[in-house]
């Protein structure tokens, strides 16, 4: 435990947001993970996104299971809504709080344990209903928590701490999601907020479910030599796939950016995501394209990072399920609930 | 950038910046710290070893480590720096023990002072440990100099003075009182084997206009306070016009107040952002009544039948930065006595000039800046005598400077060659998240110092007007202080780069980026380093990707919580002592 919680103390330049909300009105907790953990990082990363976006903290709800990862829910918005589900559950939690309110901004903490191995059937299941939420897995190939177990996204031939080679196949949470028809699909790291802030921001403006796998070193368990996600295997294997800049639709832009392997998506919202691709002709739209990149690239051991696959076109959960637009919460009780009679006329139909 | 060389001991020692900012380079931190935890005779003893008079300084100096504290760059209002001096000094026990020892053989060196200021007064204090005989020659009947005949009793009671005078003087240093040096050659003739002038700036400017010499109820500030302060002036008249704004100008304003004055103005000739006194002193002169007028020049005395009756002044309009001006009209202030308290000069009449002791602008002696000898080998000038008037802390500081090099003189080195400044620097870490310090950051504001009731405090001029801070007060701020001397120390090696501590510095003060030139480099940090006084601390290479670390000192509250949360304790938090070298820490020839 830090001795002293975060001091209140701030830098008097401090900028403000639309709201008139410092980024230090974003944070939350003091965090209690082991001193260097990377997830602190990506909590810090989420924090400035959500400072950025000018979101008002009540109208956030943060979700997540049982993890290291999942703690740190605590760790930021303090304003905001919160529920800390059992071990793999937050997606039906999720899917619950998302249809009940369209206007909240839903913000799933996963571990790649949580997400990949115990809760893997759901969060297959959240992506085919396309929950209109963030979805944070903070990846670090182990059960943090519980010390330091190979998890589902081991990579074979990577070793504990302590030398034990994995011998089973990684689950790829991009490649379930290409499989599972995932319309938004993000790899960042850690240690480089340069490129996860913007990718939080695009995540936090898709409609419809944004899975971003972050790879965020377990310092205490799994950033040694033996490992593939460390700090320093990270660096050396990151592959920046893409480039990707948000642009809020409030901000009109009227510099021209080279064309030269820009894409531009216009999203749902009026904002736009520009892509500068890395490789030639690498295209975020194109799922077979996305695939097959993807599937050279783990042949030749790279981590490639970015926004690798998005489509603005499919529907949401709230489309797909024609979902009220009054939050629940607003909607008339007698019209939430019509009464047992009403109901054994259903019932009997 | 290159990377920072923290061994040089001005970088850490900058970090500190009321440190810095005194001329004799307190330690501030570690008295306050030392207070905090009822240390009280440790934080006077802390105090006493750089500035000498920890009592008279905790009353009355002119602070200028308050200006530089960082506590005002983060909430607008220093640590009270100098009224917790105060709270030592008046609460420490018997520090007779602890003081430096005598060698009851002594060198065979003698010295002589001329003045018993607070300049003498440090020679003394310098080099009575090293075995010498020090005489200090005072034309006065007591010792103290300004401290004692102007700055008035309101402020600074007599019995500190005498208490913090005997504990020198007490050292066995033999002090001629009623002594006037009338002259230099003289003094050179006797048996000395250096010489310390330390005569001050004894005499104050004057105002020739019409009708100056025309009556005795026009008085010059500093002989008046002199005369007030040895009680040969009880009484002025009700009315009393003070010409000039700065510091003893406010003395002879509350003066006057306590010596049947009760309609005392304060007569500025430019506006009140070009005042020259603290702003303490004139909150103070104003709590008790006083009228400040603007922009108001002196142009003559108006004498009706040989008796003064008022002053005419020209009402004047400045430009912006008060450099021109133009007249509005002329107007007549009515009044019983005026008191000039318009600057002080310095004067020698008793040096010869034919000694071969060179004298500069202003008939000033020429004075080396770092040894302070005068062109005459062995003859040294300290304090106001020096460079002109100062204060209290800068004529300490002098005569540590003179007694180095009075030392040096008397040895036989060269008094340029100066003991060179040291650091020490001690790790604070006592477990995984535990300080030796208190690194919570306290948000208390700063204490008011609380002050005698007006209808009390007129009734004698020795009634002291600052009760000094209670109990709590005292609590609270201490809590204030940053902490400053507790440095971040870096060991780029050691990084991974992972953000840890980036993200928890709750001032933005730290950024891992590509390195770059200093201007370039202030605009790309996690907050924009405007300050450029404070210094960017740049580390080498960072082992992975090549990056470095940067750290702007500028406001850093010194949490800890970097080092805290740094898995390989790349940083760490180290307390930072800087080794001030007096003249004990010259180094003794070896005889060959
Ligand atoms: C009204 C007033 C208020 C002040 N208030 C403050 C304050 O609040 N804080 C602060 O820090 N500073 C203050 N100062 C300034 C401060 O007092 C001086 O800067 C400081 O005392 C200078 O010390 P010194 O040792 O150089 O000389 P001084 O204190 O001037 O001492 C010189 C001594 O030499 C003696 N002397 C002079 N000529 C001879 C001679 N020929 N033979 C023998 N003896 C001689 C004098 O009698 C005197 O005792 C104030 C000054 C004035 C005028
Ligand atoms: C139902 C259930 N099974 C097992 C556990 C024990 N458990 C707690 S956290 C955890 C793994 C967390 O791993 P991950 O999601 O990767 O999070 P990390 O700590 O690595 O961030 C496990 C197995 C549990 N809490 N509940
Ligand atoms: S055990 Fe690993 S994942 Fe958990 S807090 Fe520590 S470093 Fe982070
Ligand atoms: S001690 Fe470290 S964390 Fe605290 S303010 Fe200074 S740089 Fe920031
Ligand atoms: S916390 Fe330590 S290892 Fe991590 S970036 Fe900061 S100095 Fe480097
Ligand atoms: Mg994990």
């Amino acid at each position: 435990m830090p001795s002293i919680v975060k001091p209140m103390v701030t830098h008097p330049g401090l900028e403000r947001n639309a709201l008139g909300l410092s980024i230090r009105d974003y944070e939350g907790g003091m965090s209690t993970l082991c001193a260097g953990c990377g997830h602190d990082s990506v909590t810090a990363a989420i924090t400035h996104a959500l400072w950025e976006s000018g979101t008002p903290p009540h109208m956030i709800a943060k979700l997540s299971g049982i993890g290291c990862s999942a703690k740190t829910a605590a760790y930021f918005a303090r304003g905001a809504h919160g529920f800390n589900g059992c071990h793999g559950r937050m997606p039906p939690i999720a899917t619950g709080a998302s249809a009940a309110n369209r206007d909240l901004l839903c913000i799933g903490i996963s571990g790649d344990g949580d997400s990949l191995s115990i809760g893997l059937g759901h969060l297959a299941h959240l992506v085919r209903r396309n929950v209109r939420m963030v979805y944070v897995i903070e990846n670090n190939g182990v059960y943090g928590l519980t010390k330091g177990q190979f998890s589902a996204s081991a990579d074979v031939g990577s070793t504990t701490k302590r030398g034990e080679a994995n011998h089973l196949q990684p689950i790829d949470p991009i490649f379930l999601g290409l499989s599972v028809g995932a319309t938004f699909l993000a790899r960042g790291f850690s240690g480089d907020k340069r490129q996860l802030v913007p990718i939080f921001r695009a995540a936090m403006a898709h409609r419809g479910l944004a899975i971003i796998d972050v790879i965020s070193p377990c310092v205490t368990f799994n950033d040694h030599e033996g490992s593939t996600k460390s700090y320093l295997f990270t660096r050396q294997h990151d592959v920046q796939m893409t480039v990707t800049d948000f642009v809020p639709p409030a901000e009109e832009i009227s510099a021209t950016i080279p064309d030269e392997g820009v894409v531009s998506i216009p999203m749902h919202d009026g904002a736009t995501l520009r892509f500068r691709t890395v490789p030639d002709g690498y295209d975020p739209t194109d799922r077979m394209a996305v695939i097959e990149h993807l599937l050279s690239a783990r042949g030749r051991g790279e981590i490639v990072t970015g926004l690798l696959y998005i489509d603005e076109q499919s529907s949401d959960l709230h489309e797909l399920g024609n979902t009220t637009y009054r939050p629940l919460t607003q909607v008339p009780y007698d019209k939430l609930c019509p009464g047992s009679a009403a109901l054994a006329g259903v019932g009997f139909r | 950038m290159n990377p920072t060389d923290t061994s040089d001991p001005n970088y850490f020692h900058r970090v500190v910046d009321c440190q810095w900012a005194c001329p004799a380079h307190t330690n501030v931190p570690e008295y306050i710290r030392l207070i905090a935890q009822g240390r009280y005779s440790d934080a006077y003893m802390s105090n006493r070893e750089s500035n000498v008079f920890p009592g008279i300084l905790g009353r009355t100096c002119d602070r200028p480590c308050e200006p530089a504290c960082r506590r005002s760059r983060i909430d607008g209002s220093p640590v009270a720096i100098c009224r917790l001096k105060r709270v030592a000094s008046d609460l420490r026990g018997d520090i007779a023990d602890r003081l430096p020892v005598i060698p009851s053989s002594k060198s065979g060196r003698r010295v002589v002072c001329v003045g018993a200021g607070p300049a003498s007064l440090t020679v003394a204090n310098d080099l009575m440990p090293l075995g010498y005989d020090v005489v200090i020659l005072e034309q006065h009947d007591q010792a103290g100099g300004l401290m004692r005949t102007n700055i008035p009793a309101f402020r600074l009671p007599a019995e500190v003075i005498d208490e913090e005078i005997a504990t020198i003087v007490d050292m066995g240093v033999e002090l001629r009182l009623n002594t006037p040096v009338a002259s230099l050659r003289s003094l050179l003739e006797q048996d000395f084997d250096a010489v310390f002038i330390g005569t001050g700036a004894p005499r104050g400017k004057d105002l020739d206009v019409p009708g100056r010499h025309e009556s005795d109820r026009i008085h010059i500030g500093i002989d008046w306070l002199e005369s007030v302060a040895f009680g040969h002036t009880e009484k002025i008249g009700e009315r009393v016009l003070i010409i000039g704004v700065g510091n003893t100008a406010m003395d002879c304003c509350r003066s006057s107040l306590r010596l049947g004055g009760t309609d005392i103005k304060v007569m500025a000739r430019r506006p009140r952002s070009f005042f020259k006194a603290s702003s303490w002193e004139l909150e103070d002169a104003e709590e008790e009544g006083v009228e400040i007028l603007v922009n108001h020049a002196p142009t003559r005395f108006v004498i009706e039948d040989g008796r003064l009756v008022g002053m005419e002044f020209q009402r004047l309009d400045w430009d912006e930065q008060a450099r021109h001006s133009t007249v509005l009209d002329t107007v007549v202030i009515p009044c019983d006595d005026v008191i000039l308290a318009i600057g002080q000069e310095n004067a020698f009449p008793w040096i010869e000039r034919d000694l071969g002791l060179e004298v500069g602008e202003w008939d000033m002696p020429v004075v080396d800046p770092v040894t302070f000898q005068s062109s005459l080998p062995g003859v040294f000038f300290g304090g106001d005598s020096a460079m002109g008037p100062k204060n209290i802390i800068w004529a300490v500081e002098h005569g540590h400077q003179a007694a180095i090099s009075m030392h040096n003189h008397c040895e036989g080195i060269p008094v340029g060659s100066r003991p060179p400044q040291g650091i020490n620097l001690v790790s604070q870490k006592m477990g995984l998240a535990e300080w030796s310090y208190h690194n919570d950051y306290n948000p208390s504001t700063r204490q008011r110092m609380q002050h005698v009731e007006l209808t009390r405090r007129f009734q004698s001029i020795g009634t002291e007007v600052e009760v000094g801070f209670s109990a709590e007060q005292t609590a609270r701020e201490v809590q204030r202080c940053l902490n400053c001397d507790i440095q971040t120390v870096f060991q780029a090696p050691l990084c991974i780069e992972c953000d840890a501590c980036i993200d928890i510095c709750p001032v933005q003060c730290l950024t891992i980026t590509e390195n770059g030139d200093e201007p370039d480099l202030r605009t790309r940090l996690m907050a924009p380093a405007k300050n450029l006084d404070q210094a960017l601390y740049v580390s080498a290479a960072l082992p992975q990707t090549g990056r470095v670390m940067v750290k702007d000192e500028d406001l850093c509250v010194h949490c800890g919580l970097c080092a805290e949360r740094c898995p390989t304790a790349a940083w760490d938090m180290q307390k930072f002592e800087l080794l001030i070298p007096l003249a004990v820490s010259t180094p003794i020839p070896v005889a060959t």
